[in-house]
């Protein structure tokens, strides 16, 4: 370990050893950090390993202070399945993440491109309404909205959750903006003298350039959609075909009072693509942002 | 074809490049409206037109079956002096506000510290600490219900074993908030990485002055890496806040699954704010009045002194920031 942390010390410090104190110290120190840090990662990883462990019990492990189960029951996540409608819940999970992200980017790059490479009077006021709205909490707004989607009987659907992404999304904007601002201008106004239009220029120049900001934008607005419960518990919570897979695990645990252990499974099921898209989105992430920069 | 056109080129005359002038100043404008055009409607329909009609609503009675009826200031004299849980449900959300915020930021802004030191392991443990952030909150919440359960958890099995005392946790008044910022603390994921992209970010130099000047390890962080990610501070603060204002899903499910009575999405709401009403804060009795009772007048005057706090929340902390926020790169004074 003494070694390793001497070979790993930048150049600098090696030209002169430093005194054995200060090197001791030094050791010291770096052995509290990463006793410390692997202390909290096992604090972070418990949660983790105890839904899954409770997942594989039977209902008599999971209310006994056992540990380990025996045997795995694997049969728990077939209860799941057919305890609730959970392939309906996961299509309408995706469903209302996959068209309101379509929607949302469809939308909102234009006015994203505007706010950061379009010159015109009123922009920088434009912006800061755009912040304004999307600091304020959505619930100052929501009844009103409610009842104008109750008047047109939508109600009780996935459509107001989906269909408003449709006229842009503040945070999206905000975010597209930042990346598009990064974007030099020379590259625009070389299009430009070619005879491009704006919209060309968009589409062909800006696209291409923002791809790992869109991708992002669109993972963001995806995980937001399947992690959001207000929403869908909002406009869908009397109407079960409808629920999303938040609203179905919530009420989950309702219908089966004390079995953790089926609970457990259906969590884990409702975690499992999140992690699953995590590590895949990981890589592309790094892809993505490695290759803007030898491009840059 | 091009030698067509330019058999018609017309003749240009000095009036008619100043209205071709103008002609393309109309086009560019005509071109910002139209890139403009989903966030100019939306913001009317969802926004503007909404916060018009909360404003209105919030001096009617109004149940969503019959239109609303003019009672001019009533719902606002019951807000400050009438309803008996709104006081509840304000000083629960203004204490995970004050409990939750400075405490995520002091756990994130240590994790980032020992990470950005650490010499080994740390794309892994940046990984482990990210990815509970990911876990969409229902799951976490039912999760940690599950594992602070009084009887039968795992956490308060422990704590019998190590002969500690087990709170009822999610079951009792005192230790039901106390549950959630645990809860919270657990997903602070997003906030590590940007005091982690922050706290790699400052210059070496800085420490390195900092030392010759014979500043030790807590001088330099005070004095160096404090206002140096200053800016990422009152990013938290302010994101915190405002988080803390909307505070609804996690109150919501561990609430319901606790009290575990529920056994519709509409009766869920009755055992909103368990135990005794100790996780009732205000966006929730809010969705309670609003889209449970359908007192909609009245959960409308709600959302007026929501967005009167916010705002000014919003302003206060961004103005008072100017003291303590360093911004590098060259001074604008």
């Amino acid at each position: 370990m003494t070694s390793a942390t001497a070979k790993a010390q930048p150049p600098t410090f090696t030209r002169r050893k430093p005194p054995a104190n200060v090197r001791r110290r030094r050791f010291l120190v770096t052995v509290a950090d990463h006793s410390f840090l692997i202390a909290a990662a096992l604090v972070f990883l418990a949660p983790f390993v105890f839904i899954v462990l409770t997942a594989f019990m039977t209902n008599d492990q999971a209310l006994s202070p056992d540990l380990w189960p025996h045997p795995f029951r694997f049969q728990n996540f077939a209860d799941v399945f057919s305890e609730a409608p959970l392939w309906r819940y996961a299509l309408n999970s995706l469903i209302y993440g996959g068209l309101a992200t379509l929607f949302l980017l469809a939308s909102s790059i234009p006015v994203a491109y505007a706010l950061a490479k379009l010159r015109w009077r009123g922009r920088e006021a434009a912006f800061l309404i755009v912040l304004v709205a999307m600091l304020l909490p959505p619930q100052v707004t929501v009844i009103p909205v409610y009842v104008m989607w109750a008047k047109l009987h939508l109600v009780g659907s996935l459509w107001p959750l989906i269909l408003p992404n449709l006229l842009g999304d503040a945070f999206s904007i905000f975010l597209l903006r930042q990346f598009f601002l990064t974007i030099p201008d020379e590259y625009l106004d070389a299009a430009r003298v070619d005879g491009c239009g704006e919209f060309r220029i968009l589409t062909t120049v800006v696209l291409r350039l923002a791809k790992p900001a869109i991708a992002a934008v669109a993972l963001f607005s995806f995980l937001f959609c399947f992690n959001d419960f207000f929403g869908p518990l909002l406009y869908t919570g009397e109407s079960p075909d409808n629920w999303t897979l938040s609203v179905g695990l919530a009420q989950f645990r309702t219908v089966h009072q004390v079995q953790w252990n089926l609970t457990m499974a259906a969590t884990l099921i409702v975690i499992a693509p999140v992690v699953v898209l995590f590590f895949l989105a990981q890589r592309a992430f790094v892809e993505g942002v490695t290759l803007t920069g030898v491009k840059g | 074809m091009s030698r067509a056109a330019e058999a018609k080129l017309p003749v240009v005359r000095p009036l008619d490049r100043r209205s071709a002038r103008r002609r393309a100043a109309w086009r560019r404008r005509g071109q910002v409206l139209a890139f403009m055009s989903p966030w100019l409607l939306g913001f009317t329909i969802f926004f503007g037109y909404p916060l018009v009609m909360t404003a209105y609503y919030s001096f009617t009675h109004y149940d969503l079956l019959s239109s609303p009826k003019w009672i001019g200031l009533a719902n606002y004299r019951y807000l400050f002096s009438g309803d008996p849980i709104i006081r509840t449900a304000i000083s629960n959300t203004l204490w995970i506000i004050a409990v939750a915020v400075p405490l995520n930021a002091i756990f994130a802004f240590g994790v980032a510290v020992m990470l950005s030191r650490a010499r080994r392991g740390i794309g892994f443990f940046r990984t482990v600490f990210y990815l509970p952030a990911l876990v969409p909150p229902v799951a976490a919440t039912l999760g940690f219900v599950y594992l602070l359960n009084p009887a039968t958890g795992p956490v308060n099995n422990l704590l019998r074993h190590l002969g500690l005392p087990d709170p009822l946790w999610f079951d009792s008044p005192t230790w039901a908030k106390p549950s959630l910022v645990l809860l919270g603390l657990w997903g602070i994921g997003n906030l590590m990485i940007i005091f982690l992209a922050a706290v790699i970010d400052v210059p070496k130099h800085l420490y390195e002055s900092a030392e010759l000047d014979g500043a030790g390890g807590w001088q330099s962080m005070r004095w160096v890496t404090l206002p140096t990610i200053s800016p990422v501070i009152l990013f938290a603060i302010v994101i915190g806040v405002i988080e803390g204002l909307q505070y609804f899903t996690q109150a919501y499910v561990a609430s319901t699954i606790a009290a575990g009575s529920a056994a519709s999405a509409t009766e869920g709401a009755n055992s909103l704010g368990y135990p005794l009403y100790s996780t009732m804060f205000y966006p929730v009795l809010l969705y309670q009045q609003g889209f449970r009772y359908f007192n909609m007048g009245y959960a409308s005057a709600m959302a007026m002194l929501l967005l009167v706090v916010a705002f000014a929340v919003t302003v206060i902390i961004v103005r008072n920031s100017r003291r303590w926020v360093h911004y590098q790169g060259p001074a604008v004074r």
